[in-house]
């Protein structure tokens, strides 16, 4: 006669289990199937599919009645079984009966936490569990304006709040975690996601500690309280902050128990004749609430009760998705940073994809991906089986296709540029030019390209791009050499990315960010300051000046010194002053009590230790004196320097004096690389120091000797010969197209000498001297530029209608 | 006297202070930097790096971070420690978002006297 098994629990794991038993070893036992709910086995996990309107409930049942009958399973559905009587091998249904097993399996799943708060049991208060639950939430919808308030923003009551705002309700969301999903998911994936649900309605509150619900027995929940007296109105209450498992009848029974029901590792509980397997189960330590652990201990328990003593369940890693739609979210293992742990961060800003890699002794450890999911199981499957990635960790983000398709490409930026993309500026190189020159003639050296297609052969600044071009051609053929990456949240280098500006036309850091891949969320303090820097000289009058990616001078203004206050200087235009100008400044001094002044080596006047909070004062007050900003804290034009020239030096050869205001009239505003600061001499004596200032010029009997790449700083330098002029008209154009060549080529922070050694004097010279349409395309986009930037920032504030907030304290507390 | 002591000092809004960016509560005992990430968190330090004391208030926010102004220390806005090689530690006041309103934990900045 066949022995008598048991089952508890109608769920997905006695579900699976008793499909696998039955095919191991159809009529092995007589099997009765007991479920508290009234209705046999459904695929539980889609409930959020039904929720949403997906699925109906009938789609999701996965045995019905003619399923058990023809299968010769006895059902005992809507009783609840109270008591194990393991002396007698009996249990006890809650309707009173009695029922004898040879074998009895427990798959009692687990309950919902419910928090110990005010109101927890009023109606309209309920977990997300069955399809009770489920078709409460759906009804929800049908009444207007509707009002549902989710406890919990994990994967439960996530898809809760989804699938109740696809039905009209307006939902918020509860969450005590400042991070959604936080244990699935890291800060950028849970902002990503938070994002998207917000795009679909759904308010999100993080940190948010739910204190009461507020209602009465009668009407129903009404409201729920948050410890910071917040009340958020609501019909329905969904709390979803976790499972427990059920253990209360494997309790009374006195089996030994952990956090659920302990196993070993043939499903077997602390009595030989009653096994576990599902929730409710604590397996080496683990509880599991996701359906593939499920799923690997029934079959175990199937084989085992089937007659296999061999079979045994060793632990599962577990993976998790979200079941929203438009919201494609993965996680699996490990990700939190650690010691000795790397990441392999991939973004895509057009299809709103992240995808995270965590990796440790070159194996992948944890996986969290937002937006494409495709490769979720591509990852876990190398996760779980703990594979070796040293071969194909440079590819190995791209997924299964890239990187094991041999197609090695790293470079996924410049691999994306289609071939009519610019790569070289200074010579009008497109993309396909370069591979078609690299396919015909056989190219495999920087050299030969440069010798072929002229591509980085005038500035040089594409150089890393024509590498990464001949790097995804030749492939292994290809060695390119190592260069400085920009900084630690990028591979590429400044150069490069000043061309992916203007190729991709990308307008803001937030685009850069994206769309070069950054490896962090926000950038740091040394590339952010250049993005602003090289969008803003890109895109003058269309990219948005950061004032949060400024550094705090170029931010207020003004250079901070060592105890927090800030230095002032005026512009005084070429070193000339006035008794009414040196009477202001005076004023400003006494009125602001300002502790020192000095007068620079830029023959200009400096007052430090000017409070913050001082400054637009101090700007109204010389403002009004017809002083405008010094710039002497900016990566820009600073000062320049004259000497008094023809008017009154005996050796004076031309009106250097003059010369000097004339340029720095048209050149102050403007924003460079590094700092530029000019000098004019009136001969070759060159008392305003010219020869070791960024531009300097001297004056002679025949005209005006212009030089450059001057510094007299941590390098000390002399100028180099750029060329020699007859007027000052042509003075002018020189020195603004040499400045714009500068502006547009160099890298952020190199003073013109760095650049001039990268780029070398034959190329400026041809730009600049020698090509009179390349230098007078220079100068004017110099002078459109300086149409947009050449304006007081010291005015605006001292109106306080630019960045006011940063001259005020937030508050004062006493 | 009748007055109902709140444990959290109310200082301003949110909007307030721009995203990257931060602002100063003036205190009798010294400045407190007040940050708003990229993400809309608060975060709230001493406002002195641990290396020269700098205003760590006028630095550059990136990420859950902040560098000072003087010598480009890394600061952590989360634990106010230094960050990379450096080694130090501001003092962290507990900060939190409620209705769009930044508090301070009261009891935080007072403790700071005993710092």
């Amino acid at each position: 006669m066949a022995k008598k098994l048991l089952i508890i629990g109608a769920g997905m794991a006695s579900g699976r289990m008793l499909e696998e038993l039955l095919d191991r070893a159809p009529g092995a036992y007589e099997i009765t199937l007991f479920n508290a709910e009234p209705r046999g086995n459904y695929n539980r996990i889609m409930l959020s599919p039904v929720l949403a309107g997906d699925k109906t409930y009938e789609e999701i049942v996965t045995h019905d009645d003619a399923w058990y009958a023809e299968k010769g399973v006895r059902t005992v559905f809507g009783r609840r079984v109270t008591k194990i009587d393991r002396a007698f091998k009996t249990v006890t249904d809650d309707a009173g009966e009695t029922h004898n097993y040879d074998k009895l399996v427990l798959a009692t799943g687990s309950d919902p936490f419910i928090i110990p708060v005010p109101g927890r049991d009023l109606p309209g208060v309920l977990a997300y569990r069955d399809l009770e639950d489920t078709e409460a939430m759906m009804k929800l919808g049908a009444k207007p304006g509707a009002k549902a308030v989710v406890i919990g923003g994990g994967l439960l009551g996530l898809e809760a709040a989804a699938g109740m705002a696809t039905h009209g309700v307006d939902v918020a969301v509860l969450h005590l975690m400042p991070t959604l999903m936080e244990r699935q998911l890291d800060e950028a994936a849970g902002s990503l996601l938070r994002r998207s649900l917000e795009a679909k309605g759904i308010k999100i509150h993080t940190r948010a500690n739910t204190a009461a619900i507020l209602g009465d027995a009668d009407a129903g929940v009404r409201a729920v309280k948050l410890d910071d007296g917040t009340e958020l109105a609501a019909d329905l209450v969904c709390m979803a902050v976790g499972i427990r498992p059920s253990i209360a009848v494997a309790k009374e029974a006195g089996l030994e128990l952990g956090r659920g029901v302990l196993v070993d590792d043939h499903m077997a509980t602390s009595d030989p004749d009653i096994f576990a397997v599902g929730e409710c189960v604590e397996h080496r330590g683990a509880v599991y609430g996701l359906v593939a652990p499920l799923y690997d201990m029934a079959k175990v328990l199937a084989a085992r009760l089937a007659g296999d003593t061999e079979a045994a369940y060793a632990g599962s890693v577990t993976s998790t998705k979200l079941k929203v739609t438009g919201c494609d979210v993965f996680s699996a293992g490990d990700f939190a940073e650690g010691e000795g742990r790397q990441e392999i961060v991939f973004r895509d800003a057009a299809r709103g994809v992240y995808k995270r890699l965590v990796i440790e002794d070159d194996r992948i450890i944890g996986a969290v991906m937002f937006g494409d999911t495709v490769d979720g199981p591509y990852f876990f499957q190398l996760l779980k089986d703990g594979t070796d990635i040293s071969d194909i960790r440079d590819t190995v983000i791209f997924g299964p296709t890239f990187a094991e398709g041999g197609a090695a490409d790293p470079l996924q930026a410049v691999a994306a540029l289609p071939l009519e993309a610019e790569i070289c500026g200074c010579n009008g190189v497109c993309k396909g030019a370069i591979i078609e020159a690299i396919a015909e003639k056989g190219l495999t050296s920087l050299a030969e390209v440069q010798a072929h297609t002229k591509a980085s052969s005038s500035c040089g600044t594409c150089a890393g791009l024509v590498e990464q071009v001949m790097a995804i051609e030749l492939g292994d053929g290809f060695e390119a050499k190592t260069v400085e990456p920009m900084c630690g949240c990028t591979d590429l280098t400044h150069l490069d990315v000043r061309r992916l500006i203007v190729s991709q036309s990308l307008k803001s850091i937030p685009e850069v960010l994206q769309a070069l891949e950054w490896k962090t969320s926000c950038g740091c303090a040394k590339c952010r300051p250049a993005l602003n820097y090289y969008l803003l000289c890109a895109w003058p009058g269309e990219a948005i000046d950061d004032g949060q990616s400024r550094f705090i001078n170029e931010r207020v203004h003004a250079n901070i010194q060592k105890d927090g206050t800030y230095s002032v200087v005026p512009r005084m235009w070429g070193g000339m002053t006035s008794s009414d100008e040196l009477r202001a400044i005076a004023d400003v001094v006494d009125k602001f009590k300002i502790p020192t002044v000095k007068v620079t080596g830029g023959q200009r006047i400096d007052m430090l230790g000017v409070q913050k909070e001082d400054l637009p004062g101090v700007w109204e007050d010389l403002g009004k004196a017809g002083f405008v900003s010094g710039h002497d804290y900016a990566k820009g034009l600073r000062t320049v320097k004259t000497c008094v020239g023809k008017e009154w030096c005996r050796f004076g050869t031309q009106d250097s004096t003059g010369l000097g205001v004339q340029l720095e009239k048209r050149l102050w505003g403007s924003w460079t690389p590094a700092k530029v600061k000019l000098g004019v001499s009136g001969c070759p004596r060159n008392c305003a120091e010219a020869t070791c200032k960024d531009i300097g010029v001297v004056c002679v009997d025949s005209g005006y000797e212009i030089s450059f790449a001057g510094a007299a700083g941590l390098d000390v330098k002399q100028t180099e010969f750029l060329c020699k002029v007859a007027t000052e008209a042509e003075v002018f154009e020189h020195v603004e197209a040499l400045l714009q060549l500068y502006r547009e080529e160099a890298q952020y922070l190199h003073r013109m000498y760095k650049w001039l050694a990268r780029v070398g004097m034959e190329h400026i010279q041809s730009r600049v001297v020698e090509d009179a349409d390349s230098r007078e395309a220079l100068s004017d986009r110099f002078r459109f530029s300086q149409s947009i930037f050449q304006v007081d920032p010291w005015a605006e504030r001292a109106r306080r209608d630019v960045d006011a907030h940063e001259f005020k304290p937030l508050a004062e507390v006493a | 006297m009748d007055v109902i002591v709140s444990s959290w000092i109310d200082v301003g809004a949110v909007a307030d202070i721009p995203l990257r960016g931060a602002r100063v509560v003036k205190t009798p005992l010294g400045c407190v930097a007040v940050f708003r990430t990229a993400e809309n968190e608060v975060f709230a330090l001493e406002d002195r790096c641990p290396h020269a004391g700098g205003p760590l208030s006028q630095g550059i926010v990136h990420g859950r971070s902040v560098t000072c102004p003087l010598h480009n220390w890394v600061i952590s806005l989360e634990t106010g420690h230094a960050q990379g090689a450096d080694e130090g530690r501001t003092s962290s006041i507990a900060a939190r978002i409620e209705d769009g309103r930044i508090l301070l934990d009261r009891d935080a900045l007072r403790a700071r006297a005993a710092a």
